[in-house]
C-alpha cells in the first residue's frame, strides 16, 4: 500500500484545513449555495434527499485494516452506523452533519484517506482491478501506475473545472476487470515487439444518458509518456468540451463529434509540445512508487492446501462458498477471499460499524492488514493462506460476510435510488431484494451460474445499468416508477452496452421478469454457456417473446 | 476604481476594461484600456497609435492562439470567467505563459471568486479582478491555500516528484 510522506501528507491537511475555512464562510453566510456547490463538491459532498452524502476517496480500492477502523469510528460518530461501497470503489456516508464533515475530513487525513475530487467536474478517483498484485493473468501490477495518476490528477491547477466529471480506469491485466471501456479515458497495459512496456490508450467511453464503450486513440504509448498524454488529452477536452449542455459535456460526446481519429489527432498535435517535459516519468520515480506494492514476505507452499480440499469434499456450505468467493491466488497456497455484501435484504454494498471493525480483523488476522473495495461492491481480503479458509468462512458466517454469491444473479450491483438519491426515476434497493428473493435457492442460484444484473434509479447509471448482462433501469412514467430491462450489457475486454428488450415494467412485475429471462437462458444453454453467451447466440427474441407474451 | 490583486498585494486599478461591443470611434488617446478580442482584431493598427497602455481581453470560446503574433503589444492580458466553474482560461492562460511566453500581466476578470486564486496563480496569472461583492483583502490568503503541489505547472516548473 502506498504510503504517504510528509510531502503527501502536508497536501491532504492543507485541504482539510481549507475545507473547514469554506464551511465556515458558508454557514457564516460569506457565499451562496451556487458558490458553495463546486467546492463541496470536489470535496465530495452532496445534499441529498434526507441530509448530506459524502463521497470519500478510495485511490483504487486500496484499504488496510487501520483506514476501516478509521472508517467504523466515522460511520458509528457522524452516520447512522452504516458505510456504503460505491462502484467506482469508493465510501459513502449517507448522513453526515456539514457542520461534521471538517473534522471528518481530519480523521480522514489521519490515516492517509480524503475526499478530494471525488465529485465535481474534476478528474475523479482513478480504478483499477481488485485483484491487482495477486491475479496469475497480470502484465503488470496497475496500482503503481493508479498513485502516480493520482498524484497528477490532485489539485491539478488547469483542470479543476472541466466541463463535467471525468474518470480514469487502468489495467494491467489478461482479463479487463477494471471496466475500462466505460471510462473517460481507459489505459490498458501491453509490451510492444521489443517487450517495452506502454499503454493502449482508449478515450470516451462513459455510461450515463449516452452510455458509449471507449475507441482506441494509441495503441501504444510508451509508460515514459503516461502523464504529457493524459495532459494533453485533457486539454483538448477542457478547451473544445460542449459546456452549453450538461448532458452533452462528457468527453465521449466531443469524440463522437469529431471521430476518435480526428481527437486523437488533436491530442497528438497538443501532446507534441508536452512530449519530452518535466512531466515525463523517470525510472526513479517509477521505482519509489512501486516498491510500496511488492508483493509482501509470503509463506512457501508447494501446492493447495490438502486440509481445505478436505474441507471442501466434506463440507457442503463451505464449498459453496470456496466455489464463489475464493478466488485462485499467484501464491500457491494462497488465496484470495471476497466478503459479500450483498445479502439478501441489505443495499447492495452496505457495510455496518461492526462489520467494518470485523473485516479490519479479518484483514489483520489472515491478510496481513490488507483489504480491497471492489467496483462490484464488495471488498477482497487479498492474501489468505488456504488453510485458514475454513476457519475465514466461520467467521464471515458469524458477520453476514458469508453469503455465497460473489459473481452470480444476486450478487447485484445497485444505485442508492429513489431512498436516498435525488435524482432518482424510482427506488432501486426494493428491486434488488425482490429479486434476491425471488432467486434464495442456494442450489437454483449456482445452477443459473454466473451473471451481472445491474440496478440504476435513472439515467445516471450509477448502477451501471448499461453493462449489466441484465440491466435495470427506474423510469418514470406520469409520475409512477417503472422499470426498463436491457440484456447483453459487458463491461470487460468485450464491452457492450446492452439492449433495451421493451416496454417497462411496474416493480411488482420485476422479479417474475427476471425469473422469466432465467427461464429461457435455462432452456436454451449448452453446458458450457453463461446466461451472456446464450443471449448472444440466441439473440434477443425468444426473451421478448417469453416476457411479453404471458403480460398479455 | 476597483481594487484587485496584483502578485500578492491588493492595489487601486489603473486600468478601465472596455465592453464586449465597445467601438473604435470613442475612444481616448491616452489612459490604460483593456480591449475585447475583436476589437482589437479588427482595429489592431489604430490601437497601436494611441498613447495609453493597451491590453486584450479574452472571453473563455476565444483561443490564445489568435493573439499569439501580437503578445509584444499587450501589457496587460486579461481572461474572463463568465461563471466561475467555466474552466477553459485556465488553459489559455498555460499557453500564453508556458508555450507561447508572454510575460506582462496575466490578469483573471469576470466570476473571479477566492477559492479559485490557488488555480489561476499556478495557471500563470499573476493579477486578479475579484468579483465586485468579494473582499480582495480577505482573499489574498486563499493564495497560500496549499504548501505543497504535485504537478509541474506555470509557477513551479518541475512536478513534485523531480524535488522530492
Ligand atoms: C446519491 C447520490 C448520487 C448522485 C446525486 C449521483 C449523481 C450522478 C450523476 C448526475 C451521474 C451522471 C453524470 C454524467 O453522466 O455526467 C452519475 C454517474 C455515476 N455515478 Fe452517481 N450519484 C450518486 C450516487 C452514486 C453511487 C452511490 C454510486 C455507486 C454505487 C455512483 C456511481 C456512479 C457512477 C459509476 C457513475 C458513472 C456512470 C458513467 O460513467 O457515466 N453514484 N452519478
Ligand atoms: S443512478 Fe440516478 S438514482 Fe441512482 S444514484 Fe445515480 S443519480 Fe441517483
Amino acid at each position: 500500500m502506498y504510503i504517504y510522506d510528509e510531502y503527501d501528507q502536508r497536501i491532504v491537511e492543507d485541504r482539510a484545513k481549507q475545507f473547514r475555512d469554506q464551511v465556515r464562510r458558508y454557514l457564516a453566510g460569506e457565499f451562496s449555495e451556487a458558490e458553495f456547490l463546486p467546492l463541496r463538491l470536489q470535496n465530495g459532498l452532496y445534499i441529498q434527499r434526507y441530509a448530506p452524502m459524502l463521497r470519500i476517496a478510495v485511490p483504487y480500492g486500496v484499504l488496510s485494516s487501520e483506514r476501516l477502523r478509521k472508517l467504523a469510528h466515522i460511520a458509528r460518530h457522524y452516520d447512522k452506523g452504516f458505510a456504503h461501497i460505491t462502484t467506482r470503489q469508493n465510501i459513502h456516508f449517507n448522513w453526515p452533519n456539514l457542520e461534521d464533515v471538517p473534522d471528518i475530513l481530519e480523521e480522514l487525513a489521519s490515516v492517509q484517506m480524503h475526499a478530494i475530487q471525488t465529485s465535481g467536474n474534476c478528474i475523479r478517483n482513478t480504478t483499477t482491478d481488485q485483484f491487482a498484485g495477486i491475479a496469475a493473468d497480470e502484465l503488470i501490477d496497475p496500482r503503481p501506475w493508479c498513485e502516480i495518476v493520482r498524484q497528477w490528477s490532485t489539485f491539478h491547477p488547469e483542470f479543476a473545472f472541466l466541463p463535467r466529471k471525468f474518470k480514469i480506469a487502468i489495467n494491467g491485466a489478461e482479463e479487463d476487470r477494471a471496466a475500462i471501456g466505460i471510462h473517460d479515458i481507459g489505459l490498458n497495459a501491453v509490451r510492444n515487439d521489443a517487450g517495452e512496456l506502454g499503454f493502449q490508450v482508449l478515450v470516451g467511453g462513459g455510461l450515463g444518458r449516452t452510455p458509449m464503450v471507449g475507441a482506441e486513440i494509441r495503441a501504444f504509448l510508451p509508460w515514459q509518456h503516461l502523464l504529457t498524454y493524459l495532459e494533453a488529452i485533457l486539454r483538448v477536452y477542457n478547451r473544445y468540451g460542449r459546456r452549453d449542455n450538461k448532458f452533452k459535456a462528457r468527453i465521449k460526446i466531443l469524440v463522437k463529434a469529431l471521430t476518435p481519429a480526428v481527437f486523437g489527432e488533436k491530442v497528438e498535435a497538443e501532446w507534441q509540445n508536452l512530449k519530452d517535459g518535466s512531466a515525463t516519468l523517470t525510472e526513479a520515480e517509477l521505482q519509489r512508487v512501486a516498491k510500496y506494492f511488492v508483493t509482501p514476505e509470503l509463506e512457501s507452499f508447494a501446492g493447495d492446501d490438502a486440509g481445505y480440499l478436505d474441507k471442501r469434499s466434506s463440507d457442503q456450505g463451505f464449498d459453496n462458498w470456496a466455489m464463489r468467493n475464493v478466488h485462485p491466488h499467484r501464491a500457491p497456497g494462497y488465496a484470495a477471499v471476497t466478503l459479500s455484501l450483498k445479502p439478501t435484504a441489505i443495499s447492495p454494498g452496505d457495510i455496518s460499524d461492526k462489520q467494518l471493525d470485523a473485516a479490519a480483523d479479518l484483514a489483520d488476522d489472515y491478510s496481513l492488514g490488507e483489504i480491497r473495495s471492489t467496483h462490484y461492491q464488495n471488498l477482497v481480503l487479498p492474501y489468505v493462506r488456504q488453510k485458514d479458509l475454513y476457519e475465514v468462512w466461520q467467521k464471515c458466517r458469524q458477520m453476514g460476510f458469508a453469503t455465497p454469491n460473489i459473481g452470480l444473479l444476486t450478487d447485484i450491483i445497485c444505485c442508492p435510488g429513489g431512498d436516498y438519491c435525488s435524482l432518482a426515476n424510482a427506488k432501486s434497493i426494493p428491486i434488488a431484494e425482490s429479486i434476491q428473493r425471488q432467486f434464495d435457492d442456494l442450489d437454483y442460484l449456482h445452477d443459473i451460474g454466473e451473471l451481472e444484473l445491474n440496478i440504476s434509479g435513472c439515467m445516471n447509471a450509477c448502477g451501471h445499468h448499461h453493462v449489466g448482462h441484465i440491466g435495470i433501469l427506474g423510469v418514470d412514467k406520469k409520475g409512477q416508477e417503472f422499470y426498463q430491462v436491457s440484456l447483453g450489457g459487458k463491461s470487460g475486454r468485450d464491452a457492450a452496452i446492452g439492449q433495451i428488450l421493451g416496454p417497462s415494467f411496474a416493480a411488482d412485475q420485476m422479479p417474475t421478469v427476471v425469473q422469466k429471462l432465467i427461464d429461457v437462458y435455462v432452456q436454451n444453454r449448452t453446458p458450457e454457456e453463461r446466461f451472456i453467451d446464450t443471449f448472444e447466440r440466441i439473440g434477443m427474441a425468444p426473451y421478448k417473446e417469453r416476457v411479453y407474451a404471458a403480460n398479455h | 476604481m476597483q481594487q484587485i490583486i496584483k502578485g500578492n498585494q491588493v492595489v487601486e486599478d489603473t486600468w478601465q476594461l472596455l465592453p464586449k461591443d465597445a467601438s473604435i470611434e470613442n475612444l481616448t488617446n491616452s489612459g490604460d484600456i483593456i480591449v475585447p478580442l475583436a476589437l482589437w482584431l479588427e482595429h489592431a493598427h489604430a490601437l497601436k497609435a494611441r498613447d495609453g497602455g493597451l491590453g486584450v481581453w479574452l472571453d473563455a470560446d476565444e483561443e490564445a492562439e489568435s493573439i499569439i503574433d501580437d503578445l509584444q503589444h499587450f501589457q496587460v492580458i486579461a481572461l474572463n470567467f463568465p461563471v466561475f466553474s467555466d474552466g477553459r482560461n485556465y488553459s489559455n492562460a498555460r499557453l500564453l505563459r508556458d508555450r507561447y511566453g508572454y510575460q506582462g500581466e496575466l490578469r483573471s476578470i469576470g466570476d473571479v471568486l477566492r477559492d479559485q486564486l490557488f488555480f489561476m496563480h499556478r495557471c500563470g496569472f499573476d493579477a486578479y479582478a475579484l468579483r465586485e461583492d468579494h473582499d480582495p483583502h480577505a482573499a489574498l490568503a486563499s493564495l497560500q491555500d496549499f504548501s505543497e503541489v504535485y504537478q509541474a505547472a506555470t509557477d513551479q516548473p518541475l512536478p513534485l516528484f523531480r524535488r522530492r
